[in-house]
């Protein structure tokens, strides 16, 4: 039977009417058309679903949707200020920490959430804030050196 | 399928006795029904909500720890860190912050799984849990809670509440250590807890060991203060298990290594408990793990 509820993405509050078994990742992108959150192992393990719960990085593949609802969901498409890329995402391009970008998605959004709690991250404090995040392309480096740049960026007040 | 989300734990043993399944994180049950181990239970209660059971209390003589409390409130808490380090080491090898962020202490003794981490730790340091239903709850020593590989002495219709741990003495020590092959997003190839307590004069007088991943759940090891002065825990870790092989390792191997593995927590037990500090997780310090 289907469940209906509200799910509040990025600050927008959607109507979702879904299967009380279907999972988050699944109903952002099929249901709420939000694709910039990926699957890829679909077993807790890749990190290429991540996105923020109430501001902590969660396996939304692994997570049902319906159990999001009341919370703060952000995904990837919420990090961006209008036309404005975050400096997460410009110094993960500047640094070449982009190749197939099938990662990234979630990797943004673990960095997100690290420096929120943690501003200005040592290299083991990024590595462990990253830790739940597979890369089978870059091996790494550059996501560290955009991550550690990102941090370094002066915060604007809003 | 039914879902319902609730607030109180009257809510959520009410939704128990009408036949539905509890859910906190998910991290073991979402996980293992996506992967086809089980059906998701076809009526589900979350119970992360529940503020209840997301605080822990420090009484005269023991902490009540919440059942949803979190791994990554475990790892940070001060009175955790301080008074139950082995906890804290176990909360922090769990998974990845993604998964310590929703994996609570209750979900991870009541899934039963013998790699569990924090299994070990509160075996060593003597705690019971709390199992409530409609109109009645049990403590049970945590020992008698496993019955084997996923399964629990618990009935459906209870839901485990707290865990109970007893204040430990002034001069002792706690320390979990697992082997792993790499530094996140892993089990436990083989674990060990250790609790220590020593003497005025700086002798060990008490010792507990527990040992993960190497029986069909969590097991408590006989063990002497004498052992460890001779040097033999990891003769006794290893006569006393009784491991299987499978993907992660061979039954030979687990059997070597955990006893490897439950001296070093020894020594990092006795170490804590002669003051010196050794940040969480131990696993750190004593180099476990590729970089």
């Amino acid at each position: 039977m289907s469940e209906i509820y509200e799910l509040r993405v990025n600050g927008v509050d959607y109507p979702v009417t879904a299967d009380a078994n279907r999972n988050l990742s699944g109903v952002l992108r099929d249901e709420l058309g939000l694709t910039g959150t990926k699957e890829g192992c679909d077993d807790c393990e890749c990190g290429a679903c991540m996105v923020l719960l109430d501001g902590q990085p969660i396996n939304s593949c692994s997570y049902l949707a319906a159990q999001a609802q009341g919370r703060e969901i952000s995904t990837v498409e919420g990090l961006m200020d209008r036309d404005e890329m975050h400096p997460l995402q410009t110094n993960i391009l500047e640094c070449g920490g982009v190749q197939c970008g099938f990662c990234t998605p979630g990797m943004l959004m673990s960095a997100h959430a690290l420096l929120e709690r943690t501003p200005e991250p040592s290299l083991e404090e990024i590595k462990v804030g990253l830790s739940g995040n597979l890369c089978r392309c870059t091996g790494y480096g550059t996501i560290f050196e955009a991550v550690a740049a990102a941090s370094k960026v002066e915060k604007v007040e809003p | 399928m039914s879902f319902v989300i609730a607030t109180s734990v009257e809510e959520a043993l009410a939704a128990l006795a009408n036949g539905a399944s509890p859910i906190a994180g998910g991290t073991d049950l979402v996980v293992g029904a996506r992967h086809g181990k089980f059906e998701l239970p076809p009526e589900l209660v979350a119970i992360d909500r529940i503020e209840a059971l997301a605080t822990i209390e420090i009484g005269a003589d023991s902490m009540r720890i919440g059942s949803g409390v979190t791994h990554a409130t475990l790892m940070a808490d001060p009175a955790i860190v301080g008074s139950y380090t082995a906890v804290a080491d176990a909360a922090a090898l769990v998974g990845s912050p993604a998964t310590r962020n929703v994996g609570t202490i209750g979900g991870n003794i009541m899934n039963a799984s013998p790699a569990m981490d924090t299994g070990a730790p509160l075996v060593v340091l003597g705690a019971s849990v709390e199992l409530a239903r409609v109109g009645s709850s049990r403590v049970v020593p945590i020992g008698d809670l496993w019955s084997g590989p996923g399964q629990t002495t618990a009935s459906a219709d209870e839901l485990c509440t707290a865990v109970l741990v007893p204040s430990r003495p002034a001069a002792s020590g706690t320390a979990y250590v697992r082997l792993e092959y790499r530094r996140a997003m892993e089990i436990a190839v083989v674990g060990a807890a250790a609790a220590v307590e020593l003497a005025d004069d700086g002798s060990i007088s008490a010792v507990a060991v527990a040992l993960s991943a190497v029986a069909p759940t969590i097991i408590s090891i006989e063990i002497e203060p004498a052992d460890v002065e001779r040097g033999s825990v990891a003769e006794a870790a290893s006569q006393q298990c009784s491991p299987i092989t499978d993907l992660r390792a061979s039954d030979r191997y687990r059997r070597h290594c955990v006893g490897v593995i439950a001296s070093r927590a020894v020594d990092a037990a006795a170490r804590r408990a002669a003051g010196e500090s050794i940040a969480v997780p131990v696993n750190r310090a004593l180099g476990i793990g590729a970089a």
